[in-house]
């Protein structure tokens, strides 16, 4: 946590050409991405995109087939122990004993990592803090809801205060208010200077990330800042309510004027050209006998970019 | 097909983690009250249904006879048929075919057919011929009565001789089995349950404890932390080990103090072979929890592995009883030579000497487990 910042100028993680196959499936290919010290950086693509095989490669679980990437300076592949000590890696099914008690847990990671004795009480009166699981350090990980075993989770990882946190879709599962008590936690610990790669298949989470990589197919589709992907959308984003939504997008999928559309909550989303106006946008729509309830413009979502990208 | 490169030189070992690791499998073992029942009820269960329930002892044989003399000597033979304590007679006819029936239909498992004239055949001193049928269906039982009537049959001809004040037939056929007089199937048994246990327990602690780690997700857990697989493998075996060294002192003391099979050989001899046996048995455990993605898989391959262990091991049917084929291929089975030594320190006051052999092949079978099991291990991580 104490990294010397003011030194850091090599990146925390830097990937170069990192591929790794599955036989004949590219899981991930030739993904070349650098990770800044102190960032929280999200990985963001749907199911199948090569999310939690990239973070594998990153946390040394996994060897990649091709490509190199440096973790803390080391290169995972050649020097999988000495990454170890540098990172925390939180995959999807976080493994907690369940028939262990929350405190049982956290010693127990914390005598892998050899946290020194003293140094303890401390440390685990912080993580109590963020996770308020001060009250139930009896209490076996079994019988904890799913968003306190995620913090719980999330507290053995940061036992031995890794450099860079590696996270594999930590909200999977886990109910609203838990996502935000989650994600406000993830804020607090890069503002402590920890680097945190988080997965996610959730768009709306990856808003929250200071940059994002979006994966599709193993590709890296973007990497920007949130809202330089979102400006990156040029053109008019039209949000578009009818009540036969499925036909209304496949309708303006067909038009001209309509550079993309998808369903997006209760609405239609189209991206249309900056000198369209609504009438226009709306033509194909009405000339179907659909109707048309209401048409707004929208910023678009991360969600916009994603599915005009893939489109 | 996660390949793991293994940077960084040989096994590192820290003592300290290991014994953490140690403390919590111990912590977790015992925590189960499922696990608890399997460690400490298994053996008791096993010990009392070796100890009385399977009993392959011949006694009170159901017997069918026929008696077409129907004299006196005839009647002293049936009667020295039953005061033997081996048969009981369930039947009796004159008609041939009840016998046939009563052997068909189980009631009886033996069948003894007395010719007319026996009677005065042995006053002529002709050897008359008596007719023993046996229900071969059950081919322990049944080899062991016909035994059993061979030697009552010859004893009692000889009785009579004597009666007779002739010369006392020439020859006299005289068996006695050794080292467990009384032919109890108890003091066979019952020791070898210790055998059986701790491969047992071997396997399935440790095969289930790893699988368990692979399907909730805390085994990639402890790949990504600073424990090495030699540490994460001490951790999960020593507290196995420790449990199988436990049972085999409960299931001796049990032998000891309620069945009273004493001890006659040598103690240390059979806590080396022991920890070698528990050796070969934990790089089985080691193995199969490289085979498996999920603790069903593992049971079903531990049950694949001890049931033909179990079988070609003595422990049920003596190995000289099987066809060649089969019995070198107990060779290969730690569970048998390790039997041989159990069956020899308790019976037949064995010590290192005797046992050598056994206890060289064990430890070879350790060895060459164990650097398989570890290295598969590694590799499947």
């Amino acid at each position: 946590m104490d990294s010397p910042h003011g030194l850091a100028e090599r990146p925390a993680i830097a990937i170069r050409g990192l591929t790794r196959r599955f036989d004949d499936r590219v899981a991930v290919d030739a993904l070349s991405v650098d990770v800044r010290s102190g960032e929280l950086f999200g990985i963001v693509g749907p199911d199948g995109a090569g999310k939690t095989t990239t973070l594998r490669m990153l946390a040394g679980v996994l060897r990649p087939t091709d490509g190199t990437a440096l973790v803390a300076g080391i290169d995972v592949a050649r020097d999988p122990e000495g990454v170890k000590p540098h990172i925390a890696y939180m995959s999807q099914r976080f493994g907690l004993y369940e028939d262990l008690t929350v405190r049982e847990n956290l010693d127990f990671y914390a005598d892998l990592y050899r946290v020194p004795r003293a140094e303890r009480p401390a440390r685990l009166e912080r993580l109590y803090a963020f996770s308020r699981l001060g009250e139930f350090t009896d209490r076996l990980a079994g019988k904890l809801s799913g968003g306190m075993k995620q913090k719980l989770s999330l507290s053995c990882a940061l036992v031995h205060k890794p450099d860079i946190l590696l996270l594999d879709e930590p909200t999977f599962g886990v109910d609203p208010i838990s996502r935000r008590e989650l994600w406000l936690i993830l804020h607090e610990m890069v503002a402590e200077g920890i680097t945190i790669v988080v997965s996610t298949s959730y768009l709306d989470e990856a808003e929250r990330c200071d940059r994002v990589a979006l994966l599709h197919e193993g590709r890296l589709l973007a990497l920007d800042t949130p809202t330089a992907l979102r400006g990156s959308v040029s053109g008019r984003m039209l949000a578009i309510r009818s009540s036969r939504l499925r036909r209304a997008r496949d309708v303006l999928r067909g038009a001209a004027t309509v550079r993309s559309a998808h369903l997006f909550g209760d609405a239609v989303h189209v991206l249309v050209e900056a000198g369209v106006r609504d009438e226009e946008a709306l033509a194909p729509v009405r000339a179907a006998g659909l109707d048309v309830r209401d048409v707004e413009e929208t910023e678009p979502s991360l969600e916009d970019v994603f599915m005009r990208l893939v489109g | 097909m996660s390949g793991r490169a293994g940077g960084g030189g040989g096994p590192r070992l820290n003592p300290l983690r290991v014994r953490r690791m140690d403390a919590k499998e111990i912590r977790q073992l015992f925590r189960d009250p499922k696990t608890k029942r399997i460690i400490f009820a298994a053996p008791i269960i096993q010990l009392l249904a070796f100890g009385y329930a399977v009993n392959t002892d011949v006694r009170n044989v159901a017997t069918a006879v026929v008696d077409h003399d129907r004299t006196a000597e005839s009647r002293a033979l049936v009667d020295a048929f039953t005061a033997s304590g081996y048969f009981r007679v369930v039947e009796r006819s004159d008609r041939p075919a009840d016998l046939a029936e009563a052997l068909d239909r189980g009631r009886a498992v033996v069948a003894l057919e007395i010719p007319a004239g026996y009677a005065a055949d042995l006053k002529a001193r002709r050897s008359p011929a008596v007719q023993l049928l046996a229900d071969g269906t059950n081919s322990n039982t049944a080899t062991v009565a016909q035994g059993y009537a061979g030697e009552i049959v010859q004893a009692y001809g000889a009785r009579l001789a004597a009666a007779a004040g002739g010369r006392r037939s020439g020859v006299e056929l005289r068996t006695r089995a050794w080292f467990n007089p009384s032919l109890e199937s108890r003091v066979y048994n019952v020791p070898a349950v210790i055998g059986v246990i701790v491969l047992m327990m071997c396997l399935m602690l440790t095969a289930l404890g790893i699988v368990r780690e692979r399907e909730v997700g805390t085994l990639e857990q402890l790949l990504v932390s600073p424990l090495s697989p030699a540490e994460l493998i001490l951790g999960k075996t020593i507290p196995v080990a420790g449990i199988a060294v436990l049972q085999i002192t409960l299931v001796t003391t049990v032998a000891l103090l309620w069945f009273g099979i004493p001890i006659t050989g040598s103690v240390p001899t059979l806590f080396v072979a022991a920890v070698l046996f528990i050796l070969a048995g934990l790089s089985v455990g080691l193995w199969i929890s490289t085979i498996s993605a999920t603790q069903q898989e593992a049971f079903l391959s531990m049950y694949l592995f001890i049931l033909p262990a179990i079988i070609l091991s003595g422990f049920l049917y003596p190995v000289h009883t099987m066809p060649d084929g089969f019995r070198y291929l107990t060779w290969l089975n730690p569970l048998r030579h390790f039997l041989d030594v159990v069956r020899a320190v308790f019976l037949k006051s064995a010590g290192f000497a005797d046992v050598w052999v056994s206890i060289a092949i064990l430890l070879a079978m350790a060895v060459a487990g164990l650097s398989f099991a570890t290295r598969r291990f590694r590799a499947a991580l």
